[in-house]
């Protein structure tokens, strides 16, 4: 049997197998986790021929640098990334949203993100990965998913099965929009918070902290002051629930989050923000918007749309 | 039962159960929890019940806050079923490698380690709920002998298997992790198993747990 293979000959920061993530598991303590930019994801499969819900490798500022053994495969990366693709002979400069082809010895170098944090490679193939609970998302706090529930590290091998052999070159025009006014919905505890308080959240910037990963994004500005109780008994959590600890600074959940929590929640970012939200990297300023909630439905139909279109482009 | 329903966010709904933290409340809580399980909705992602509040997830591709709303208050939640529950006991070792706060509780409490060993063995727990890291169980109720406050400095990691204290309730960590429970011992009992995936927490909310003392050595061949 032919093997094709990656040899990972650095890994990146946080570089993870990742799919749709899984559902229905938050009452014994396992969040969705998943791709992060679930547009990016999507796009990224498609740009192979892959169903759009295909494992693909997850990196965050730093991308890995894979070596690749095998027969000729298509890749495609999205996000905002610099990479290079290594041959024999010569070094090829690469673009997001577009299919490379990688022949055997390869070098396929993923140097960073530009101003975003996560990125999306895809093959024309599976990764030979194992699965819990229908998903093969990797959740580093309860090593669950692919790879043993671990970061991909240095020296590993990844295995690709079932490569496509009908490779086609595919491209999509796109460019991924920045946002800076993330809204939110007023959370279950806004009342918790004093005038001052309120009309700083959606007033004043915020700068996204150096302590931001998949599990949550920390906040710094204006600290907002909480006049009823800084605990509340812990109740269920959401990706994108903004909790306000005792030192007033926000945190707002991520994909991998605990899915229980005893902090007030002062709002809950808007499902069609998610994507954007995610890519903002520290130092980045935001400020919230209040939106209600059929807005809050109308704007998600837009974006997932605007995701459906992008994809039937391709 | 449900004293009010309103959103969290575009794809939540926020049960709200009351304000108070006790097995009746909770029971109702677990009840609807269960019973919205087995309707097997479409569109519904995630479940989660706390003390007394069940918040519901969904897709909003497929269902928004008025359908998954009507659907909830439109479900007929049998109040006679006698809860499932199942009862469970965890081996503790209190060894002073394992019972990193005791001294602390001693102070804090202002009674001997035996008096708070002999209250926490001689006690039934109520598993409220499960979550934060995968398995964890939430378990009350605590005297008020043995109520204390979390650490003002939380742990960066709090060992796996470690069993703490913090106010009414104990838990214990299924993970390493961070954590600023009151840590008075350890179990080399296996709470939570990703690799049984149709039943992977050992103890599930409305279950009855007691915990029972055991040696060192009884803790180091527990899983040969």
């Amino acid at each position: 049997m032919n093997k094709n293979y990656f040899e990972i000959k650095r890994a990146g920061i946080n570089t993870t197998f990742q799919d749709q993530g899984r559902s229905n598991l938050y009452h014994i303590g396992i969040p969705f986790s998943g791709a992060m930019d679930n547009r990016n994801f999507q796009i990224s499969n498609k740009l192979v021929g892959n169903e759009v819900n295909f494992p693909i490798i997850e990196f965050a500022y730093q991308g890995p640098l894979l070596k690749y053994f095998g027969e000729s495969i298509n890749f495609a990366i999205t996000g905002d990334v610099k990479f290079i693709i290594r041959k024999k002979n010569n070094t090829i400069e690469g673009k997001c949203y577009q299919s490379f082809a990688l022949e055997n010895g390869d070098e396929l170098d993923i140097i960073s993100t530009n101003k975003s944090v996560y990125g999306y490679l895809a093959v024309s193939g599976e990764f030979d990965v194992n699965y819990q609970w229908s998903s093969c998302s990797v959740n580093t706090k309860a090593n669950i998913g692919a790879n043993n529930g671990k970061k991909i590290e240095d020296g590993q091998k990844i295995y690709i099965l079932n490569i496509n052999k009908n490779l086609s070159d595919k491209k999509l025009n796109y460019i991924n929009t920045k946002i800076e006014n993330i809204r939110v919905i007023q959370g279950t505890n806004f009342d918790y918070f004093s005038d001052e308080g309120k009309k700083i959240f959606f007033e004043k910037e915020f700068v996204i902290s150096k302590l931001s990963d998949r599990m949550g994004m920390r906040l710094e500005g204006s600290k907002i002051e909480n006049i009823v109780d800084t605990n509340i008994k812990s109740e269920g959590l959401l990706k994108g629930v903004i909790q306000v600890p005792a030192d007033g600074n926000p945190i707002i959940m991520l994909s991998d989050h605990g899915t229980i929590g005893g902090y007030p929640k002062i709002g809950v970012v808007i499902s069609a923000d998610y994507d954007k939200l995610v890519q903002l990297t520290p130092g980045s300023k935001i400020k919230f918007k209040k939106v209600e909630l059929a807005d809050a439905e109308t704007l998600f139909k837009l974006y997932d749309l605007e995701t459906q279109n992008l994809i039937s482009q391709i | 039962m449900i004293k009010n329903i309103s959103n969290l966010g575009d794809a939540a709904l926020y049960c709200d159960f009351g304000s108070e933290v006790n097995k009746e409340i909770n029971s109702k809580v677990i009840r609807y929890f269960k019973s919205i399980q087995k309707e097997n909705i479409d569109g519904i992602n995630n479940l989660t019940p706390s003390y007394n509040k069940l918040i519901i997830s969904f897709d909003l591709r497929k269902k928004n806050f008025k359908t998954i709303k009507k659907l909830i208050e439109n479900l007929d939640i049998t109040n006679d079923d006698e809860l499932e529950t199942n009862r469970i006991k965890i081996p503790v070792c209190c060894d002073e490698n394992f019972s990193l706060d005791i001294k602390r509780l001693e102070k804090k409490l202002q009674i001997t380690r035996d008096k708070i060993y002999e209250k926490f063995f001689g006690k039934e727990f109520f598993c409220y709920m499960t979550g934060f890291i995968a398995g964890m169980p939430f378990l009350g109720d605590l005297e008020n002998e043995l109520q204390a406050k979390r650490l003002e400095t939380p742990r960066v990691k709090v060992p796996k298997g470690s069993v703490g204290l913090t106010e009414q309730f104990a838990n214990v960590y299924t993970f390493e992790s961070p954590g600023g429970w009151n840590i008075i011992g350890n179990t080399p009992q296996v709470i939570f198993d990703s690799t049984n995936e149709n039943n992977p927490n050992l103890i599930n909310p409305g279950d009855v747990v007691t915990f029972e003392q055991i040696t060192k050595e009884q803790y180091y061949n527990y899983n040969e």
